[in-house]
């Protein structure tokens, strides 16, 4: 049976190696994700099942009372929301993933690697980022069925998908912080839900800002979630009634959605990073 | 520090959580191709220290150098010649066995096609084959054992730490870890084993260090432990009652002579000394009392242990070893 050797190696990667072996471990981390998911697809309901049944019931129930700001169908209005929606109410999935990762014995293991552990983060995002691609299509698909149309080209249709995943992108950054900064994977589930019901909701995603008292409408008008909103309206050639109010972030929402998805992933990225460190190194 | 011949060693240290002082200054040292068992009850820091050398947690205070390597500042090249099997085991459920093994491969740099190629190896010498693409959620508990030690084992790294690696098996499959166990010192492993059971030290390390409340309380080889405790039993079997042969283990022994069965055993410390059977049969020959059997027990571990970190020796059922018996 030979399985030790009995004196030390030193191997380390060096230069473009370094970079070759960061990328094998985040694309091994992010196939570790995507198996569990294979295994209990359930997990997945949260943006299989949930984005259909969001969109039938909110352009059903909702859309039968809803009038719009300067005209234009309820479906074709809250197609773009209800894709900010569902990736919003996707992410405290990455607060618990990433929240009972590290409360398993399974971190002590890869701890005790040669492999990066920045990449256990990076894996999470990018296994999200792919169940947000699946979530999308999903609502874009049912929006479909039901007679939602963009009137703009492909082009822009996919710029309008692509502003809204980076964000979702950086989203799921934020709720991996609220993931390692909680106790366990049941407060990360709690704490991440109401922390993102607020943010969905005070916003232009399901209904026209205009109607809202005024100072319930600033902070909708300033909800990085209502620029995103907007701005797949406006890459849709959807009705966007937001282009009536004048604030910035309203006038020019891809440019608004931008800024923030960046700044977010600026903040989240090294806070996760930090927050992961300080719950590991004990 | 610096020995070149030492794979592990630990100066001073010291790991504080809150108000509790899990190390409080550890110094041990395990040469090269021996094993080293940590010996301490729950809650003495074992677990602590191997998080320590196996670059887990930063030490507060002290350092250690694992491979030659400090466990802070090289921690990366530390991790390139460990194994490690934490207490709690480290597998990820959902996965199957083959896919676990892969995983860690694949994460050690070894490439996906030789990664598999090894984890097959592994499987095989673990009598996992059967059980290899299945998700680990439904394997037993020796099952996981050896599991964790083989994704340990994946690098073929010269030093290992077994974090108190047969805890919750049965017998059988306990057997079955300690022979593996062997299998990896025979091949020239460094070990590093932390264990509750003193039989498991006695039966695999070379040195223990037994450890309480963060201190290392005493080290040595098993015999020199069981000799540093001092006293033996001595105890005779007379084919008749005579009062005689208890003046005669008097001489020989430290305080009372404890008399039995209807005077025929009796029973009485004694101090360490070699050729101590031969010389009590010989008293009792000159004496001319009729002897069926003498007998001289070494504390065993269990003694050790309870004279060493003052518990409670009744509470564990002692086995003595028995040496020299004469008919």
């Amino acid at each position: 049976m030979s399985v030790s050797a009995a004196y030390p190696v030193d191997l380390a990667p060096r230069g473009f190696d370094r970079l070759r072996a960061w990328l094998t471990d985040v694309w091994v981390m992010t196939r570790r994700n995507l198996i569990h998911v294979r295994r209990e697809p359930m997990q997945l309901t949260d943006v299989t099942v949930q984005p259909v049944l969001f969109t039938l019931m909110f352009v059903y129930v909702f859309g039968s009372a809803m009038v719009l700001p300067g005209g234009g169908a309820y479906k074709d209005f809250v197609i773009a929301g209800l894709l900010c929606l569902n990736l919003i109410m996707s992410a405290p999935g990455t607060a618990v993933g990433l929240a009972s990762d590290v409360s398993t014995g399974v971190i002590d293991r890869l701890h005790t690697l040669p492999m990066s552990p920045t990449s256990i983060l990076v894996g999470r995002s990018l296994s999200d980022l792919l169940a947000a691609v699946i979530c999308s299509a999903i609502v874009a698909l049912t929006g479909l069925a039901i007679g939602w149309h963009a009137t703009t080209s492909l082009l822009q249709v996919l710029a309008g998908f692509g502003v809204v995943l980076l964000f979702s992108y950086a989203f799921h950054w934020m709720a991996a912080c609220l993931g390692l900064a909680v106790s366990g994977p049941e407060s990360a589930e709690g704490i991440a839900f109401i922390a993102m019901i607020p943010l969905a909701f005070v916003s232009n995603v399901l209904v026209p800002a205009q109607g809202m008292p005024a100072w319930l409408r600033t902070i909708a008008i300033w909800n990085p979630v209502s620029a995103v909103a907007s701005a797949c309206r406006e890459l849709f050639g959807n009705p966007n009634p937001s282009a009536l109010l004048h604030a910035w972030p309203m006038q020019h929402p891809v440019a608004a959605s931008l800024i923030w998805s960046l700044a977010i992933l600026a903040v989240c990225v090294p806070l996760a990073g930090h927050l992961y460190r300080r719950k590991t190194r004990r | 520090m610096g020995n070149s011949d030492l794979m592990i060693e630990a100066r001073g240290l010291t790991k504080r959580y809150g108000e509790t002082l899990a190390l409080d200054g550890i110094d041990l040292a395990v040469a090269a191709g021996s094993v080293l068992g940590v010996l301490g009850p729950n809650g003495a820091g074992k677990t602590t220290g191997v998080r320590i050398l196996t670059t887990l947690t930063p030490p507060d205070g002290g350092g250690a150098r694992v491979a030659g390597h400090d466990v802070v500042r090289e921690a990366a090249a530390v991790r390139r010649n460990i194994g490690a099997t934490g207490q709690d085991v480290t597998l990820d459920e959902a996965l199957t066995g083959r896919q676990n093994l892969v995983m860690v491969g694949e994460l050690s740099r070894l490439g996906r096609v030789a990664a598999k190629r090894r984890a097959s190896e592994l499987l095989g010498t673990f009598e996992l084959a059967d059980a290899a693409d299945r998700p680990v959620k439904g394997y037993s508990g020796g099952m996981r054992r050896r599991l964790d030690l083989a994704m340990s084992l994946v690098m073929r790294p010269p030093v290992l730490f077994l974090d108190e690696p047969t805890t919750g098996l049965d017998p059988t499959a306990r057997q079955g870890m300690w022979s593996l166990i062997r299998g990896l010192v025979a091949d020239g492993a460094t070990l590093w084993l932390t264990t509750q059971y003193l039989d498991e030290a006695d039966a695999l390390a070379d040195r223990i260090a037994v450890i309480d409340h963060g201190h290392v309380i005493a080290e040595g080889t098993p015999a020199e432990l069981k000799a540093a405790t001092g006293s033996q039993l001595l105890e005779v079997t007379l084919s008749a009652a005579d009062p005689k042969g208890a003046a005669i283990v008097e001489e020989f022994g430290v305080g009372q002579v404890l008399i039995t069965d209807d005077g025929r055993r009796l029973r009485a410390a004694v101090p360490s000394e070699p050729g101590l059977a031969i010389a009590v049969l010989r008293a009792f020959d000159v004496a001319g009392v009729g002897v069926d059997d003498i007998a001289i027990h070494k504390p065993s571990l269990d003694e050790v242990f309870a004279t060493l970190t003052g518990a409670d020796a009744a509470a564990s059922e002692p086995v003595a070893v028995k040496e020299g018996a004469l008919a």
